[in-house]
């Protein structure tokens, strides 16, 4: 029991320790794990940010969006962040009916993403599209079009459980936009491809990866990673006729966030250049505004989507409760 | 020195339990038929020397022998050994006649002839009737007499015990010397007791062998070796006084 | 009168104290969440109990629990009594040693390696192949009973083991010069010592079972292989349905309790532990179908548990292991994580012995014979249902709680800490608590009758007897923390990383090779902390059988 006493007063005492030693400029942004991991955006963000400020930028980071959103329900309102970074708009809407977020008030004519951008209070930093990547190793002829892919019989996929995973949801999200009330059905054929669904994105692309399942669902700029840090050509992102589904990436500023000036500069900043160079090859999205220089050529061989499908948050809030019980039912049988 | 041919002997029979422990080291011989009892301090290796000779330790040289067979190196179920230990000589779930029966035949199958063996040895015991309880309800002098009747029906030539009776009450302790007199009167086993009550000895062991820091130190008849003026030096500070010398 | 009533009460005081810290710790969870949604919880309730698909995983996961916690025991028993009847057997303390792995290891590094090797492309799918049969998949029901056993057969044997081992050594010798064979050796002498041992651990396999979450979801193939656990997860993260997480967890700990419950009436109690045994080898004939089919088990039981590690093993050879090693991040991370490991450890010992001694001193008050009382079933069970309740419930509701009187973040490894203590306590337990028992069979009356108590006592006799004991129970429950990923992902940021952390970390970044690499540091790190623990159990002077 002694020991119990000793950590709880020395965490006491830190916290009072650090509250004492706040720096006077400070930016807390919120943010999912592989932002801040070394090789991913954050140090570079927080170097190319703190030159233009006298300023510390924390990165404070959990699991991922969806554990974003729950830090901060958890917290209670009351939370350290200025800026909260990660989050994607199958969640903009619940976290603006939370009442956590104050609008940006800034313009954003800089972000240039298909479909257009116009929300008061989140502003997107990169985008992706969900696709279908295969192993071209050991598929031959890659489906060109969802109906080929849920009609054809050429390997199996590994996908991701829409209840504890956004792409899950991402590629329920999908089906759902292109079948609309057909769904169901689409769903049976899906089924029959399946070989697994993973919790997470992490276990079905490491499965892929391990040779044991040919394709996976991930994102259009999978393969660029593939390219650029392995120098292989080996797994390809299949180009879906009736488009694929978007995931568009946002931050926003919390309520506390708004009395600190530097939250606005830093949301303009990320609409920058300076900002997006480094998301494209840390990241592995597409940047949502203009970079000062094109983008690795690599990234030009990625899929192109002729048309990106998109709900809107309203609509994904309305809804997903009941469109996972959908999809859950056919997918249990 | 007695005419009986040394039935069991061990020659230089050397032992360690641990690399860093002491080697001990043992060279005697029992006479065949006779009891023979392994008296000395606690720690003098007189359960080892059981042990060895039973086969639940390994030698790590030397040799066991009985009669003109070397059994230095025979697993446990071939060597001709009964053992009875202190405590624990009985399966507690088991009745009693089974734990008896399994003298006879291990996989507790009996045949009708069998069956009267196991009955008798329980009488000749004076537990007739005992057969349907549990060790449990048996008191340790009852449990002990259960191991005996297991031992005669055995008819093993050697039996050692591993201070069988030290647990039990003074009283208690001479009645089970006398049962195991009895039974070796009959079946005239080479019977090797451990124990550290000199007394036993002298109550129905025809020999002793004592026992120091892991070897022997002296052998011969009890009557002389364990007798407070004729025993040798070692033995004497062993003994200690006389009782009703003491000053 | 009075110093010396306060003196008997200590042991009693110690084991509350412990039941109590971890009453708390679970119920910490569940009061704050509680308080925030409240109200409707009634309604909430019924309408959880009359959704089918919480039916189902309730059935689902009880049906998976059941039948993994079955096939361990059936397949550990062969494999313990080959063990025991073979004490010569080349390789046994290695094969020991790799059977207190499997536990530490992080779910989703077991479950890819088993993939890699029963997968459908994995090695004996393409050995069949080769040879032209049909490998069948194991997505569904089989993988998951595949993985289970692999997590909890060799926990069994160790278990069963240390049973056999608290035999009298005089059965064990017995036995043998009565020339019983291998049957009635086994019925007679090893079954009813391994017997209460496996029920003691049936009871720890099938919560562990319960909560099984990545097993289920990655080997299940899809949401018909459903469990509780991820019901509670979903409610708790992706909806953040406070009022329908507790519910759901509290469902889960009253059917799992219940369930333990009858296990425990069938004949388990926390009495046999999984020391190894220290029976002395003797010369034994053995027939040769005895040597073969032992010999045959055995390998089957290995190869079974060994393969998923040379999986691991291959995989992190080819990652960059130098370069992993030097970064700043590995190297944080394996400190922070011995660091939070021991402290876990050195918790849940003190944890464990502190219910032990309540068991302890029960035990003495009825003479160490005849059934337990009712506080001594408790004690056991009140350790083992930490399990039961979702660290990612008693994470949240204790972020709850700390927000308001500290900083969340310096209280991240304290509650790392304390949670990975609790869920190492039952299986720490269950190596202290035979031990002690014996130990206070053996020198209660002496120690009383010398008033040896408190600090004295346990310096003088509670530490040389039980230090086996506790170096075991030390070692395994900071191999079991080691692999630990539940609460850093609730309470998780730059500054608090752990080794699985950091693995989950770079699966999520593409980075699949350095997570293998990291697998394998991890495999390291545990199987050398074992080693330790084995060589410092051991007794400096050989525990010797028989008096001199």
């Amino acid at each position: 029991m002694h020991r119990q006493t000793l950590f709880a007063l020395s965490a006491i005492a830190l916290a009072g320790f650090s509250h004492v030693a706040q720096a006077q400029d400070k930016l807390t942004v919120y943010t999912y794990e592989s932002f801040t991991a070394e090789w991913g955006p954050g140090p570079k963000v927080k170097e190319a940010f703190e030159a233009t400020c006298e300023c510390e930028v924390d990165f404070v980071s959990v699991a991922d969006g969806v554990a974003l959103l729950n830090r901060l329900r958890l917290e209670g309102g009351r939370t350290d962040a200025d800026i909260v970074l990660g989050l994607d708009t199958n969640l903009t809407a619940e976290a603006k009916a939370s009442g956590f977020f104050a609008p940006h008030g800034l313009s954003t004519d800089a972000i240039d993403i298909p479909g257009g951008w116009s929300d008061d209070t989140f502003i997107p930093f990169d985008y992706g599209y969900f696709a279908v990547i295969y192993d071209t190793e050991a598929i031959e002829n890659p489906p060109t079009s969802m109906h080929d892919f849920l009609k054809g019989r050429e390997g199996m996929i590994a996908i991701q459980d829409p209840r504890t995973s956004t792409p899950g949801l991402g590629l329920m999200l999908w089906i759902r936009k292109i079948y609309g009330d057909l769904a169901p059905e689409a769903y049976e054929e899906l089924q029959k491809r399946v070989l697994t669904v993973t919790p997470g994105w992490s276990e079905s692309y490491a499965l892929f990866t391990s040779g044991e399942v040919p394709m996976v669902l991930s994102y259009t700029t999978s393969p660029a990673y593939h390219m650029i840090a392995d120098d292989t050509d080996r797994y390809q992102a299949a180009a879906f006729s009736e488009g694929h589904y978007m995931q568009v990436e946002v931050a926003g500023m919390t309520t506390k966030g708004a009395d600190n000036p530097l939250a606005a500069k830093f949301l303009d900043f990320m609409m920058s250049p300076a900002f997006q160079d480094i998301i494209p090859e840390t990241n592995w999205m597409l940047p949502a505004a203009a970079t000062s220089e094109p983008l690795d050529p690599v990234f030009g061989k990625m899929v192109q989507p002729e048309k990106s499908l998109l709900f809107t948050p309203e609509e994904v809030a309305e809804n997903r409760e009941a469109w996972v019980k959908e999809w859950l039912g056919v997918m249990s049988r | 020195m007695t005419e009986e041919t040394p039935a069991l002997v061990c020659e230089d029979l050397r032992f360690r339990y641990a690399r860093n422990s002491a080697e001990m080291r043992f060279d005697c011989a029992f006479a065949e038929g006779e009891i023979t009892a392994l008296v000395g301090p606690s720690g003098s290796g007189k359960s080892t020397l059981i042990n060895l000779i039973a086969g639940f330790e390994i030698a790590a040289s030397g040799m066991i022998r009985f009669g003109e067979s070397d059994i230095t190196g025979a697993p446990v179920s071939e060597r001709p050994v009964s053992m009875v230990f202190q405590e624990n000589n009985l399966f507690s779930h088991m009745r009693v006649f089974d734990n008896v029966a399994l003298g006879v035949a291990p996989t507790l199958r009996l045949t009708g002839e069998e069956r009267d063996q196991v009955e008798t040895a329980l009488a000749s015991v004076g537990l007739a009737g005992y057969g349907a309880r549990l060790p449990g309800e048996l008191s340790g002098g009852e449990r002990q007499r259960v191991a005996l009747a297991r031992v005669i029906v055995r008819r093993r030539p050697i039996l050692l015990l591993d201070e069988a009776f030290a647990s039990l009450g003074p009283a208690l302790r001479h009645e089970m010397l006398d049962l195991l007199s009895s039974i070796h009167d009959e079946r005239r086993m080479t019977t090797v007791m451990v124990t550290h009550f000199p007394e036993d000895a002298r109550r129905i062991a025809a020999r002793t062998v004592f026992l120091a820091d892991g070897a022997v130190v002296a052998e011969g008849p009890t009557a002389t070796l364990l007798d407070h003026d004729m025993a040798p030096e070692a033995v004497r500070s062993y003994l200690g006084e006389k009782a009703g010398t003491a000053g | 009168m009075a110093s010396m009533m306060r003196k008997r009460a200590g042991p009693d005081i110690a084991a509350s104290l412990a039941a109590l810290f971890l009453l708390l710790l679970a119920a910490g969870a569940f009061l704050p969440l509680l308080f925030t949604a409240l109200p409707g919880a009634g309604g909430r309730l019924t309408d959880a109990l009359g959704d089918p698909v919480i039916w189902r995983s309730l059935r689902f996961t009880l049906v998976q629990a059941a039948l993994s916690t079955g096939i361990s025991l059936v397949l550990a028993v062969p494999v313990a009594a080959a063990l025991h009847e073979f004490r010569g057997f080349p390789g046994r303390d290695l094969i020991l040693r790799l059977f207190a792995l499997p536990l530490a290891l992080p779910q989703i590094v077991a479950v890819l390696a088993i993939v890699g090797l029963y997968g459908e492309r994995g090695v004996w799918s393409r050995l069949s192949d080769s040879i032209g049969l049909d490998f069948p998949s194991i997505y569904g029901l089989t993988g998951i009973l595949i993985a289970h056993v692999f997590f909890n057969m060799p926990l069994a044997v160790r278990i069963a083991l240390g049973g056999m081992a608290s035999m009298p050594s005089e059965y064990d010798r017995l036995a043998h010069q009565l020339g019983m064979g291998f049957a009635a050796r086994f019925r007679h002498v090893l079954w009813p010592f391994m017997r209460p041992a496996l029920m003691s651990s049936a009871s720890l396999i099938f919560m562990l079972c319960v909560t099984s979450f990545a097993v289920v979801l990655i080997l299940g193939g899809g949401p018909r292989a459903t469990t509780l656990e991820v019901a509670i997860y979903q409610a708790l993260t992706f909806d953040f349905d406070v009022v329908r997480a507790i519910l759901l967890a509290l469902i889960q700990v009253v059917v799992t309790a219940f369930a333990y419950s009858l296990l425990t009436r069938a004949g388990g109690s926390v009495s046999s532990g999984f020391t190894v045994g220290v029976l002395r080898p003797f010369a034994v004939r053995h027939t040769a179908t005895g040597y073969l089919a032992a010999a045959l088990v055995v390998s089957f039981g290995v190869l079974f548990v060994l393969t998923p590690f040379v999986v691991i093993v291959w995989r992190g050879l080819s990652a960059d292991l130098a370069g992993l090693v030097l970064q700043a991040s590995v190297r944080r991370a394996v400190t922070t994580s011995l660091l939070l490991g021991t402290l876990s450890a050195v918790l849940a010992v003190v944890i464990g012995l502190a219910f032990a001694a309540g068991v302890t001193r029960r035990a003495a008050a009825r003479r160490f014979s005849g059934p337990q009382s009712g506080a001594e079933r408790l004690f056991g069970q009140m350790s083992s249902l930490i399990l039961v309740v979702p660290p990612v419930v008693i994470a949240a509701g204790w972020f709850m709680v700390i927000r308001r009187f500290a900083d969340v973040y310096a209280a991240a490894p304290v509650m790392v800490v304390t949670i990975n203590a609790a869920m190492a306590v039952p299986f720490a337990i269950r190596l202290l608590q035979p031990a002690a028992l014996s130990a206070a069979e053996r020198y209660d009356r002496l120690c009383r009758q010398l008033g040896l108590t408190g600090v004295a006592r346990l310096r003088l006799v509670t530490w040389p007897l039980l230090r086996r004991a506790i170096f075991l129970a030390f070692a395994f429950s900071l191999a079991l923390s080691l692999g630990d990923l539940g609460v850093i992902t609730i309470f998780g940021s730059q500054d608090v990383q752990t080794l699985p952390y950091l693995i989950m970390q770079r699966m999520g970044s593409y980075r699949t090779q350095d997570a293998a690499g990291l697998a394998l540091i991890l495999c390291v790190m545990t199987m050398v902390l074992m080693m330790i623990a084995d060589r410092g159990s051991e007794p400096n002077r050989v525990e010797r059988t028989s008096r001199s």
